[in-house]
């Protein structure tokens, strides 16, 4: 971004990306808005209702819930994805032809349709007919993630886990291998220990793309929704009913669309500010 | 220093246990895609006993399985080509001149990725069904623009920034036009970016299905449409439906084998 020439001309260029994600972005994101400041019964009749919905919806045990068992559900996957997409870059080979295997292999479940990955871990896990639920109840374990919340919740993680690990891998391994031999050579002259090798050499230069893993990661979980909905439907009861789960029960099911839109906003400004967070913290060393 | 030595022999175990984790639930969709319906609820097997390409057959010739390919492959294709032509021109602005808004613009872009496809998914049919383009290939393509561009200007701009300076000038120097020196001589000496650009818009285009299924009825459905509808009218036929969802695993592998050296890089360059 330095040495740039000021150039206001330049607008000119980016016009047509501004204009066509305008159009998608600021007039779906308006019409929210009028929904979510509105009572309908139908037949195009609106009444305005001001932050009536908003309201309730803050107020609402439903939705705290459903923000609670959110978190969590964040919280796990980060947890569990970040180190673990960490740890499998660095052992994996740093270059060659078992490389390109292992990252052609990794990548699959990224290119898989969301609701394919949902329906494939479902008759993967199906206690009678599933690889993994019929080995479980073999080995002696109590397993169902149709009547368990717990067994629900762990089905869920492990779908996740499978699912996103690979892209964490990628951007650790791309931040690797942006490393020059030249820092490990001078690190073994110095008999410096793996360890001493990971937190001074090989994790600062992962930062910046391990913060770009965890923004997507976070957002990307936060909005969850078809693998969920087609592994568990939010069941059983509303165990994993997460976020957008449980938006799109009010707004399709129930079609009460002022308290949908306006938890869709609530929804959205709670990404906003918490990605806003994320960055502000992982930024902060690098302006001092 | 022992301790040292063993684990370096037993790294390579933490990949690959990683891999077999990976296809498990791979094998156990082709195993299934394999057996009939009936085998399948009967029985419990690690292989399939009678080994049958029944429902692959069923669905490369019935037109209502395989023109829902033929409708995705449609959209995600011109996605990837609206996408990438039109974040160029855009990344090579963020990336080398400083204009009016353009930091704040960027980070308005970017926004765009976080919000849930979930709450845009009535706006969306109501928007595109008011221009006329409900149940169009169009409409989703211009749909998916949404978090693609943003992120093929995101991975674009950081190609461009390593490209050094001097190259645009000396061909200005030259007395190259502006679009003449962009198309002849820039695009080619970024075409790792655009290949990488295109593969993660390939990807999240082919992913995505709220949209996708929102935007479309008959003429434009998509593949995961077409499974859902098969799945609650014509009973359960779970050997059919394995099946069509091993299919949809065919177009990603051949992307990935193709860009499968640049897939990494395109991460270690751009910003946030």
């Amino acid at each position: 971004m330095s040495g740039r020439t000021p150039n206001q001309k330049a607008w000119w260029l980016v016009l047509p990306v501004v204009v066509l994600v305008a159009f998608n972005a600021v007039i779906p994101l308006m019409t929210v808005v009028n929904y979510s400041v509105q009572e309908t019964f139908g037949d195009n009749q609106f009444f305005f209702e001001g932050v009536t919905w908003f309201e309730q919806i803050l107020h609402s045990s439903r939705f705290h819930d459903a923000l609670q068992r959110q978190l969590l559900f964040t919280a796990i996957i980060l947890a569990i994805e970040i180190p673990l997409g960490v740890a499998i870059a660095l052992a994996m080979p740093k270059r060659g032809a078992w490389a390109s295997v292992c990252l052609v292999l990794m990548a699959m479940p990224l290119l898989i349709p969301w609701n394919v990955v949902g329906a494939m871990w479902n008759i993967f896990a199906l206690p009678d007919i599933g690889l993994l639920g019929h080995s479980l109840n073999a080995l002696g374990f109590d397993y169902n993630f149709t009547r368990q919340p717990f067994s629900a919740w762990s089905t869920l993680i492990a779908m996740d886990v499978w699912h996103w690990t690979s892209l964490v891998v990628l951007l650790a391994y791309a931040g690797l291998s942006s490393i020059p031999d030249a820092f490990y050579q001078a690190a073994k002259i110095d008999g410096a220990s793996a360890w001493a090798v990971f937190r001074y050499i090989q994790l600062p230069k992962m930062k910046r793309v391990l913060m770009i893993a965890v923004l997507l990661r976070f957002m990307d979980s936060f909005m969850i929704y078809t693998e969920a909905i087609v592994l568990t439907g939010g069941g059983p009861g509303n165990a994993t009913s997460l976020l957008s789960i449980d938006l799109v029960k009010i707004a399709l099911g129930q079609f009460d669309l002022g308290p949908a839109a306006a938890m869709s906003l609530i929804y959205f400004l709670i990404i906003l500010l918490l990605s806003w967070v994320f960055y502000a913290v992982m930024t902060r060393d690098e302006a001092h | 220093m022992r301790v040292g030595a063993a684990m370096k022999r037993i790294k390579w175990l933490v990949p690959a246990l990683y891999i077999v984790f990976v296809l498990l639930p791979i094998y156990w969709l082709l195993n299934m895609s394999f057996k009939t319906t009936n085998e399948i609820l009967g029985s419990f097997t690690l292989w399939p006993d009678h080994f049958t390409l029944e429902n692959y057959r069923t669905i490369l010739t019935d037109p209502t399985w395989y023109t829902g390919y033929l409708n995705s492959l449609a959209y995600v294709l011109m996605n990837t080509v609206i996408s990438v032509s039109l974040a160029l021109p855009a990344a090579y602005a963020f990336s080398r001149y400083r204009f009016m808004g353009d930091k704040h613009l960027f980070f308005w872009l970017l926004s765009n990725r976080m919000a849930p496809p979930a709450v845009f998914a009535l706006p969306f049919f109501q928007l595109y069904s008011a221009i006329g383009l409900f149940d169009t290939h169009v409409a989703v393509a211009l749909a998916h623009c949404l978090f693609n561009i943003p992120l093929a200007v995101w991975i674009l701009e950081g190609f461009m920034s390593g490209v050094p300076k001097e190259l645009d000038e000396t061909a200005f120097v030259d007395g190259y036009p502006f679009w003449r020196f962009f198309i002849r001589i820039f695009i080619p000496t970024i075409a790792a970016g655009i290949g990488v650009a295109a593969f993660f818009c390939f990807m999240f285009s082919w992913v995505e299905l709220l949209l996708a299924k929102t935007l479309t009825a008959v003429v434009a459905k998509p593949i995961a449409a077409v499974m859902t509808r098969t799945a609650s009218t014509s009973g359960y036929e779970l050997g059919l439906l394995a099946a069509a969802g091993a299919l949809t695993i065919v177009p990603g592998a051949f992307v990935i084998y193709f860009v499968r050296n640049y897939i990494a890089k395109g991460f270690a360059l751009g910003r946030v």
